[in-house]
């Protein structure tokens, strides 16, 4: 009997291994038009030729990235995405990323280019090459109104929610080492625990949480700018020179019909009404004045 | 203006989304469940064999998916195959990889645990009455294992389901991820739609688990006679 079963698990190991492998290269064939198989970053003249260009984006970043009732990508960054894949000559394919993802997206080549509202950070850079930034923005702080957090210091001992993988939580992490943290992997989680109290604040890029709390009664963002003035920008494989110098070139040239104003106009401006002006948010041609 | 946060679900194409979401949780976790069954089985087998080195590798293997965070498993598989073995994988491709590594080291512990706790007695009782190795397996102990097993596989298998909610993580767009896109981008309009919208996904998912752990019962039923 025992040595029954073990010949029937020799010969099943065997077969496990041969399934796994003939899988494992269905799988690679069936996905191979998707990003090249040694995870390198895909040339311009092979994306051209590929008829697409991949963009990584948020699905659920409102007004940034997102999905709308039709299951179109909307926002900011797809307006850019768009005009990218316009002028590359080829249709733009979107990926939805999460922040905590976007890096090994941009490492792996499993997406061409990163426009998930990525902020430019040191320790980002040393692992991607980010473009020209084509927006600015500090971190924010939304509480509710009836317990308003104005300053970092009425943070103490007090629990923030932030979302991993975001400068915000690299930020309180090494400037505020007494604040509790409570971290998410989503944005939509992180709101909800918001709501439900489960948290004194939130903390994540301002842009997110103004748009956030004027439309939420009962919040309000009591710290409007914190830490360093950020720039956001777009992100490539690291040593991709080719399509990095090729989308350095598009946001200078776009700077001459103001294309990121309009794109504030378009997308922006319908989610901030007048609280907030183009100019404080939006980068043209790289520079950030 | 009432705020009905149900017409959400009628705006554009949000229901056929949601539906084709849940149509990729159901792919993914049946592709997964099936092949953790079948490796399961195998695995359970192999561990049951008294070699210190078959002993040794199959609870690594198994110490190796508990302590590992799925999420950890996917980013490996999905990110980290790519670097390192030149081979481009689909997120869905890697999520049936994951699910199926972590599902056939649960499912195979599960089987050896049915498969020890037949009696010895039942084997020797086998023998004496004349049967055949093959025999034994076949008339006494697979079916007595079988029973023991359905209770735990079924636990297993929904527990799966539920667990495939984080492969949007490495950007496969299922049924929840829909979910909260669908919030996200109607938070102005509709507030309460998170509500909505996670009631809908929890019933999609109850419309899932339901039918499996009924025909569980059923066969539990069915065999206790």
């Amino acid at each position: 009997m025992k040595k029954f079963i073990r010949q029937l698990s020799l010969a099943f190991t065997f077969i496990v291994l041969a399934g796994a492998l003939t899988a494992c290269k269905g799988g690679a064939s069936q996905s191979g038009t998707a990003a090249k198989a040694n995870g390198a970053a895909r040339t311009l003249s092979e994306i051209k030729s590929s008829g697409k260009v991949i963009i990584g984006v948020f699905s659920d970043k409102k007004p940034f990235g997102y999905v709308d009732s039709n299951g179109q990508y909307q926002g900011y960054d797809i307006y850019f995405g768009n005009r990218i894949a316009k002028d590359l000559g080829v249709k733009p394919q979107y990926v939805s990323v999460e922040a905590a993802s976007r890096v090994e997206y941009a490492q792996t080549g499993k997406a061409d280019i990163i426009l998930a509202n990525f902020t430019v950070t040191k320790e980002r850079a040393e692992k991607v090459d980010f473009a020209e930034p084509y927006m600015k923005v500090a971190l924010g702080v939304v509480s509710p109104t009836k317990a308003p957090i104005t300053d970092v210091s009425q943070l103490k001992g007090k629990t923030l929610i932030v979302a991993k993988g975001t400068t915000a939580e690299t930020y309180f992490t090494s400037n505020a080492p007494d604040v509790k943290l409570v971290k998410f992997d989503q944005y939509t989680e992180a709101y909800n625990a918001l709501l439900d109290g489960r948290g004194d604040a939130f903390s994540t890029d301002n842009t997110e949480v103004l748009a956030w709390a004027k439309e939420h009664q009962g919040f309000t963002v009591g710290i409007k700018t914190l830490g360093n003035a950020d720039t956001i920008a777009p992100a490539v494989q690291k040593g991709n020179k080719e399509l990095l110098d090729w989308i350095n070139n598009e946001i200078n040239s776009l700077a001459k019909e103001n294309f990121f104003h309009k794109d504030f106009a378009e997308t922006l401006a319908p989610v901030y009404g007048n609280d907030v002006s183009a100019d404080s948010l939006v980068v043209e041609g790289g520079k950030v004045s | 203006m009432p705020d009905s946060g149900i017409n959400i679900l009628f705006e554009g194409t949000n229901f056929l989304r949601l539906l084709g979401g849940l149509w990729v949780t159901v792919r993914i976790s049946v592709v997964s469940v099936l092949l953790s069954i079948l490796f399961g089985i195998i695995v359970g087998m192999i561990m049951t064999v008294r070699n210190p080195v078959t002993k040794a590798l199959t609870r690594v293997y198994l110490d190796f998916v508990r302590i590992m965070p799925q999420l950890v498993l996917l980013f490996i598989v999905y990110f980290g195959v790519t670097t390192a073995f030149n081979v481009n994988l689909s997120g869905e491709v890697s999520a049936v990889i994951v699910f199926t590594f972590w599902g056939t080291a649960e499912m195979g512990d599960l089987v050896r645990g049915a498969l020890l706790s037949v009696p010895k007695h039942q084997y020797e009782s086998g023998e004496a009455i004349g049967l055949s190795g093959l025999q034994i397996y076949r008339y006494i102990i697979i079916p007595q294992t079988v029973r023991r097993l359905i209770p735990l596989a079924i636990n297993l298998t929904t527990r799966m389901i539920k667990t495939t909610s984080l492969v949007t993580l490495i950007g496969v767009i299922e049924v929840l991820k829909v979910g909260q896109q669908i919030i996200e981008t109607s938070r102005f309009t509709y507030p309460s739609a998170s509500l909505w919208i996670y009631a809908i996904v929890f019933f999609l998912y109850f419309l899932v688990c339901y039918p499996i752990s009924r025909l569980a019962k059923g066969l539990e039923k069915k065999w206790q006679n």
